[in-house]
């Protein structure tokens, strides 16, 4: 870790030169992984998706210090609306209201068109990256709001409880109206596209995307957009944390009361961080959607949540290249693991003595247990140890105990 | 009113179930202030050992009555439970006493995690069946049904509870829990050995989950290495919405978080005019959690923790 930096404010020329090296490295990375197989490349995609979402807890766990064990709704609040306003489901959705409620029914398809009532509602990427981070935005204040006055712990649970419920929603909401299609979750999403080029390739190219003469693997033009886009979140989360704002933040995490005593105004302050963090989340998900081309209720159930919070936690919390050390390690390698541990069992036994999925549950359960025992403030924490959110709980409470 | 009675019956058998498990939640955050969420995995740990101890039974003693094999399986699983969950304190929780608030959750995920996967290492993926033991003829109280082995449960979970409040109120033991739960530091001033408290508060916890755990196979006559989950979630939201750290919180709040779960999914499809079904019964737990902490944020029996100055 000592060979890069990314303390812009102390040590501005390394920290260019690294930040400058990895892009480079992040560039080459799909043309160099795609001659081993596009499969690597989706693997990180997915990857960059999951840093996304750590990036974007971040906000909320480790800004803000409030504890949010339900993050992941939000990125099914993201995935789900791009699942409805982008596939056919929008037909199937009139076409059960027509059943339940003809009149409302009726109503709505005479509003939309036949046109919608025949092949769903497809907007594109523009529309629905922000209506994705708005919807999610307005979800996370929904739950901000009744939360303000808990503390600690019982935010835990209350968050979770209510990633539980969007998530039962999501798994029943078919009947008698069919919004999410139920556990089987809605198909045919459409594939995103960037300036009428879209990133599934067209029909018939054998899923590579052509800009201009050059052509190139579907998961390859997935990469760069979702490497653009968590770049564009290190950016905005890297601003915002030096910002007027994401010094309330802090404040608020370190002493609430006398955040508010010096005037921050802890209500706005707080719904705002849960605000921004789940638009992160929102955005995330509605790529999710496009790329997998299908959601379902599995995605997002509380395993993931809590993956997100462990990617933050054992990456270093509230610093944004720990926080993407973190996603990188817990995204990535357990799908490298499912990849090379049979062929790697039947190399050296002749036969595949563990199953991957359990070798793969197993180390990610070490690693979880080992990591945090031996670095309790994750693998990469700020060096400046004023901003580590433990510093000062630590201190906080030794002065509790003290007192 | 047939079917209110048997809701609250039920109710009140899955409420007892939440309360031995809550109760294992709440005394750990009391003394440590950590939620451990590995403790639904104890849950299915007990479980399955219980059914390990069944089928040896079987095999070498065969012809024992229903009620003694599960008393056995029951006795025998209790200090294997305790055991386990003294080896998880020791491993993943000692060493991070003093460390950053979060880390210990994580390591709690983690050894949720490799549970699971031991056991699904030891006892495989498919759901085991849990052997019928008690009779299965249903006993009827007030034109509801009742089975053998619900109120064995029942009865099992009071004299549990009884047992406890009794640990907890007249011993020494319980009077060493109750100051460290106050304050660690003065406790250990006063010779509490801090330590030897905190692991006779992960003993109990899991003592009272195996007993909870042999009861869920028993009555549900199947289990799995995920079974823990939901439960242990639940057994979390009903601590802390009895007010997590107070004992009499988590059985007031087990049990009725199990009563209000089975009523309202006996009651939700008339109450929506058959909008929402039975199927929405796990989404009961949580609204009333969010409803009753957004009118009492730190539960029923909390304390009203006034803000640090």
């Amino acid at each position: 870790m000592a060979l890069l930096t990314f303390d812009t404010r102390h040590k501005p020329r390394q920290a260019y030169i690294s930040m400058a090296a990895v892009l480079i490295l992040m560039l080459v990375f799909p043309f160099v992984a795609s001659q081993y197989g596009n499969s690597w490349v989706r693997i990180i995609d997915i990857a960059l998706l999951y840093i996304m979402l750590a990036l974007g807890l971040n906000i909320v766990v480790g800004f803000a210090g409030l504890l949010d064990l339900g993050y992941i709704a939000f990125f099914a609040v993201g995935a789900y609306l791009v699942g409805l306003f982008s596939s056919p489901q929008f037909a199937a959705l009139l076409e059960s209201l027509i059943y339940y409620s003809p009149a409302v029914g009726e109503a709505l398809v005479a509003f939309f068109g036949p046109a919608i009532a025949q092949d769903g509602i497809h907007l594109s990427l523009w529309a629905i990256v922000p209506l994705a981070a708005l919807c999610a935005a307005l979800c996370g204040a929904l739950l901000g709001a009744p939360t303000l006055k808990l503390r600690g712990d019982y935010l835990a649970i209350v968050t979770l409880g209510f990633g539980e419920i969007i998530r039962i929603f999501m798994n029943n909401l078919n009947d008698p109206i069919n919004f999410t299609n139920g556990p089987q979750g809605i198909n045919m999403i459409d594939p995103i596209r960037v300036f009428g080029v879209s990133l599934a390739g067209e029909p018939g190219s054998g899923a590579s995307v052509m800009i201009g003469d050059y052509a190139m693997p579907s998961v390859n033009a997935y990469y760069f957009l979702f490497l653009a886009m968590v770049i564009a979140t290190i950016f905005i989360t890297g601003r915002l944390q030096h910002s007027r704002l994401g010094r309330a933040w802090v404040a608020i995490r370190e002493d609430e009361i006398a955040a508010k005593a010096m005037g921050i105004n802890t209500r706005n302050v707080k719904l705002l961080a849960f605000a921004m963090g789940a638009s992160f989340g929102g955005v995330a998900g509605a790529m999710f959607g496009a790329f997998q081309g299908f959601v379902s209720p599995e995605s997002f159930s509380l395993t993931e949540s809590i993956a997100v919070l462990a990617m933050v936690v054992l990456g270093g919390i509230g610093h944004i290249p720990g926080v993407v050390l973190g996603g990188v390690l817990l995204a990535a390698l357990p799908e490298v693991l499912r990849h090379v541990v049979d062929p790697a069992q039947q190399a050296l036994f002749g036969k595949v003595i563990v199953e991957a999925e359990v070798l793969r549950q197993l180390l990610y359960g070490l690693a979880l247990v080992g990591i945090m025992l031996v670095r309790p403030s994750g693998l990469w924490p700020s060096p400046n140890k004023e901003e580590r959110p433990n510093a000062a709980l630590a201190r906080e409470e030794e002065e509790a105990s003290t007192a | 009113m047939e079917t209110f009675i048997q809701q609250l019956l039920n109710g009140l058998v899955l409420g007892s179930m939440y309360a031995l498990v809550a109760l294992g939640y709440t005394m750990v955050y009391g003394v440590l202030n950590l939620i451990n969420f590995a403790h639904g995995d104890v849950l299915m740990i007990g479980a399955m050992l219980g059914l390990t101890i069944l089928q040896l039974l079987e095999a070498h003693v065969p012809g024992l009555p229903g009620y003694v094999q599960l008393a056995l399986a029951i006795l025998g699983a209790i200090p294997l439970t305790m055991l386990v969950s003294i080896l998880i304190e020791r491993v993943a929780y000692r060493r991070l006493r003093n460390a950053p608030r979060l880390a210990p959750l994580i390591t709690a995920i983690g050894v949720s995690i490799l549970l699971q996967t031991f056991a699904m290492m030891i006892w495989g993926r498919s759901p085991l069946p849990f052997p019928q033991l008690l009779s299965p003829e249903p006993i009827v109280v007030g034109g509801a049904m009742i089975s053998h082995t619900q109120v064995l449960l029942l009865v099992l979970a009071a004299v549990a509870m009884g047992a406890l409040v009794l640990l907890v109120e007249r011993t020494k033991m319980g009077r060493a829990m109750r100051a460290v739960a106050e304050n660690p530091r003065v406790a250990g001033l006063m010779g509490v050995d801090a330590n030897r408290v905190i692991v006779a508060t992960f003993a109990i916890g899991a003592a009272l989950a195996a007993v909870a755990g042999v009861m869920w196979g028993a009555n549900y006559a199947s289990i799995t290495f995920t079974m823990g989950v939901l439960p242990g979630l639940k057994a979390f939201c009903a601590a802390v919405l009895g007010g997590i750290g107070n004992i009499y919180g988590a059985m007031l709040g087990g049990l009725l978080l199990g009563i209000i779960e089975a009523l309202g999914a006996g009651y939700i499809g008339d109450l929506t005019g058959g909008f929402l079904g039975s199927h929405y019964q796990d989404i009961f737990a949580f609204v009333v959690l969010i409803l009753v902490l957004t009118l009492r944020p730190s539960g029923i029996m909390g304390e009203r923790v006034a803000d640090r100055a």
